[in-house]
């Protein structure tokens, strides 16, 4: 298979520009007459599907939640960038694009990222038409903040909502769209797999989650925007339900996996306490810019009363191991680095399952500093969310903090116009691998959900149908009928094995074997352990699962065993594609490639290509395709926070 | 070492809208003060699927406090007895050893029961369907900067849009009255300038449909706020009520009326 990205060429400020010219239109008439399916909700979905129904198009909706607006963008705190520049402090959509490009570590596509950089523009005037209730300066503008280490303040921010803001903002102009009949909003459907006819996505297959009604919904063009895949790890900063069964069916039927291997650990989140932990909360990492990071120097004083450990007994590791930067190093280096000295038996908080998995973030400098009033001002949302978690207050104890994974660079591979391997399949935000390479930077995956949601899916929709000839299908087709009889074996399968683990004790053990293996330091010998290990728990699972009640009304159990057993098959890819990349790269880190400074080296002769995974009929053995990269704008360079 | 109880749990199970449903008794030990409510709840659904049988269907999804999916009542309290708390974010170190908990679904003739402890929010999505928007089209927008807001009135208008639509201040009402919500939504537009243009007829229409879905009215009671995960304030019901009565008898609707 010969990858084509169709990514334009010429000067880089025009590419955008000329390819919405050279796209073919479809007539305003005309779009009522084609149906397309946006599945998923959030920023690229919901606004995705809001924007292509006031275009005229017929569109179709669907969310698990049981609302559109419940999707996990919702969770988003820190901001969204845009190269406004309103900061007149040198910011342009070249310099967006120049971070981003590098920020991913040179594993992304230049020309997406450009675009992204150029439409971010575009994004804020439409949020603030929308309503989104941006944070102001006192003469009534904009107000900004520098975020994520970026040298420039171009993050805009609702308070520590700002994935809430916009996401409300999207929500409420598909409701608007709901109300004028060109949406048609299924809620609490959930996507169960891909009707693919004549090599083309024709439709989907949902399970209504309230009665267990199987369903085929028809339709000229798919769009996947269903999130990332975080959950494999089972703990992870996503919510519940996200999954990556959407995204994982329609790779069976075709559509390659790009970069599975790229998960980005966030540093700053609340440590597990036990080992009946269902979630990790991730708190900005705006509180690096004012904590100061630490373990003990000896293992003895661990599980010591932080405040009797002497000064000269700390460990300030960060500022030790990188003067300039310091605890503001990027995610990637602060989560690795927290790993490795808990790794070394010096971190702090409860043992769980034998291990201290823990550092303090501790505020006592800047408290003495700045006071308290004003670390309150500035943190105190935090502080309290804290508290409500922890039972302790980081006024007073030192917070403890430790990495969980908490986005996916990696997902469904798509050339320029988001389109996947299988014409008719879009795929739009998380869900797809497009702009961020092999690391994501701070207040940039809200910024990619809008872009692809309002600025690129209405184009390259239409696009699409303005030159595809499409055989009229109903219900009655043998594909329809054969891919919604495999669904419903599935879910038979998944009912009737009678066996004794629960969905959520395997997805414990899955997620362990993927953190340990394919987490934040990954080495050729572990990858195989874990790649030879699933296919074990795997077959377990598909022989000693417990699944109690029916399949035809509300069951969450048998919702969760459908989720992980798609989660089983992807995070064996994950580890083969982590195992393929023998290179470092962004948050990719392998133990056998680091510089002399113990940091990410990456192998650019080997390996600056996108891995594009196709199913080929046994999860074991997916054939590996290659997208080359190419850098014309920037010069590929070595990271250095020292 | 983490303090651990026992608990005896009253929950509601009710296999569907049309079964009348019932109390089940539940004893777990071992309880966490560390666990959050739900992780709780997981335990005792792990301890059931192990018995075979059907465990405790209840809403979530974050489990942030954010994305107002999780809700329960909890001891007569929508999302349980921590203020600015909801029940995903509530932790197990509010109970004591030996503690009964009685859970609850919301209770509301707007909010239908679809199983145990999830209920049918839909009319909100109706309600925001009928006018919770600014009319603008993709694409149309001018430069975000060319429409200055006070900083004053951005910030109340970001105290209303934080609502979280969980439906809590549904369930704390005796009436069973969604105002709390409607004029949340309502406050969030009316309060920037984007949002003028269909200040009125968006009161008029959002309140009908409020109305049609069957919430119960404002009697003043203030339960809401009491509940509200977000601490949204009952001021902005007054804001609503005087757009109301603005939209039905002033001169807007003369103009409304002229052009039919």
């Amino acid at each position: 298979m010969q990858l084509d990205s169709k990514a334009p060429s010429g000067p880089i400020e025009t590419r955008w520009d000329r390819h919405r010219f050279e796209m073919k239109l479809v007539n305003p008439a005309n779009r009522r007459k084609f149906r397309v399916i946006v599945v998923g909700t959030g920023l690229a979905g919901g606004a995705g599907a809001a924007s292509l129904g006031e275009m005229g198009y017929n569109v179709l909706s669907f969310c698990y939640q049981d609302s559109p607006r419940r999707a996990h963008s919702i969770a988003a705190q820190g901001g969204i960038n845009a190269a406004k520049n309103y900061q007149n402090d040198g910011d342009s959509v070249f310099r967006l694009f120049y971070d981003t490009v590098k920020g991913g570590d040179f594993r992304s596509r230049e020309s997406n990222v450009h675009r992204l950089a150029q439409v971010s523009v575009n994004i804020i005037d439409q949020c603030v038409a929308q309503g989104v209730p941006f944070a102001r300066e006192y003469g009534g503008l904009l107000d900004n903040r520098s975020f994520g280490g970026a040298q420039v303040s171009r993050t805009f921010y609702a308070r520590g909502q700002t994935g809430q803001q916009l996401l409300l903002g999207a929500y409420q102009a598909l409701e608007r769209q709901v109300e004028s009949g060109s949406v048609k909003m299924n809620a609490r459907t959930e996507m169960m797999d891909l009707i693919v006819i004549d090599g083309v996505a024709r439709g989907i297959v949902t399970r209504d989650m309230v009665s267990g009604k199987i369903e085929a919904h028809l339709a000229d063009a798919v769009v996947l925007a269903t999130g990332g895949y975080g959950n494999a790890f089972f703990l992870s900063t996503n919510a519940k339900g996200c999954n990556t069964t959407a995204i994982w069916r329609a790779h069976r039927r075709g559509a390659l996996f790009a970069n599975p291997c790229f998960t980005q650990i966030h540093p700053t989140c609340i440590p597990p306490s036990g080992d009946y932990q269902s979630k990790l909360t991730l708190m900005s990492e705006s509180l690096r810019n004012d904590g100061r990071v630490w373990v003990p120097k000896s293992a003895d004083d661990c599980g010591k009363d932080p405040s009797s450990i002497p000064e000269k007994d700390r460990d300030y590791y960060l500022e030790r191991l990188y003067p300039s930067f310091g605890n503001l190093v990027p995610r990637d280096i602060a989560s690795r680095r927290a790993k490795e000295v808990c790794d070394d038996g010096r971190g702090v908080g409860p043992k769980v399952e034998g291990v201290r998995r823990g550092v303090y973030l501790d505020f006592r400098d800047s408290i003495k500093r700045l006071g308290e009033k004003v670390v309150r001002e500035r943190y105190g949302n935090l502080f309290d969310m804290y508290e409500r978690i922890t039972g302790e207050n980081p006024y007073k104890v030192p917070m403890r903090i430790y990495p969980a994974t908490h986005y996916t660079m990696g997902g469904l591979w798509v050339d320029y116009n988001l389109m996947s391997t299988i014409p008719g399949l879009f795929v739009a935000g998380e869900a797809n691998f497009s702009d961020h390479g092999a690391n994501r930077l701070g207040a940039s995956a809200l910024m990619q959900g809008l872009s692809d949601g309002y600025f690129v899916l209405p184009y390259v929709l239409g696009n699409y149908l303005a030159q595809t000839k499409l055989e009229k299908i109903d219900d009655g087709h043998a594909e329809v009928k054969k891919t919604v009889a495999e669904v419903q074996e599935r879910i038979d399968k998944l009912l009737s094995m009678g066996g004794k683990r629960t969905p959520d004790s395997f997805h414990r053990e899955l997620g362990a074997l993927i953190w340990d293996n394919c987490g934040m330091a990954r080495n050729g010998k572990n990858l195989q352990k874990a790649i030879d290990r699933i296919p074990e728990l795997r077959a377990e699972f598909w022989s000693n699962l417990l699944v109690t009640g029916g399949g035809e009304e509300l069951n969450q159990t048998l919702e969760k065993a459908g989720r992980l057993a798609d989660f089983m098959e992807l995070g064996e890819l994950m580890c083969r594609d982590a195992l393929a990349r023998d290179e470092s790269c962004g948050c990719h880190f392998r133990e056998e490639h680091v510089t002399a400074e113990g940091e990410a080296q990456r192998e650019d002769d080997q390996f600056m290509h996108v891995a594009a995974w196709e199913y080929s009929g046994d999860v074991s053995k997916p054939t590996l395709h290659k997208e080359k990269l190419e850098y014309e704008f920037v010069k590929p360079s070595q990271r250095s926070y020292k | 070492m983490a303090k651990t109880m026992k608990l005896t749990l009253n929950i509601w199970r009710q296999k569907g809208g049309t079964d009348p449903g019932r109390f089940e008794r539940h004893e777990l030990s071992d309880v966490s003060e560390h666990m959050s409510f739900l992780e709780m709840l997981d335990v005792l659904n792990e301890k059931l699927l192990a018995e075979g049988k059907d465990p405790v269907a209840f809403d979530h999804d974050c489990r942030e406090g954010i994305c107002g999916m999780c809700g329960m009542v909890i001891n007569g309290r929508p999302h349980g007895p921590q203020e600015a708390t909801t029940t995903c974010q509530l932790h197990m170190r509010q109970f004591h050893d030996g503690d009964e908990i009685t859970i609850e679904p919301w209770r509301a003739t707007a909010f239908p029961v679809i199983k145990d402890l999830v209920v049918n929010r839909g009319a909100f999505d109706r309600i925001i369907q009928a006018g919770g928007y600014i009319s603008v089209r993709t694409g149309a927008a001018r430069d975000a900067n060319e429409i200055p807001v006070p900083k004053p009135d951005a910030d109340l208008a970001m105290d209303a849009a934080q609502c979280i639509g969980c439906g809590a201040c549904v369930a704390a009402c005796p009436n069973a009255s969604a105002n709390l919500f409607v004029a949340a939504k309502l406050a969030h537009l009316s309060l920037l300038p984007q949002g003028q243009p269909e200040r009125y007829d968006r009161v008029r229409k959002m309140v009908a449909q409020m109305d049609a879905e069957g919430f119960g009215h404002c009697t003043n009671h203030y339960e809401c706020m009491a509940a509200c995960p977000k601490e949204i304030d009952v001021e902005f019901i007054a804001k609503m009520n005087r757009d109301m009565l603005k939209a039905m008898v002033g001169e807007r609707d003369e103009v409304a009326s002229r052009k039919k």
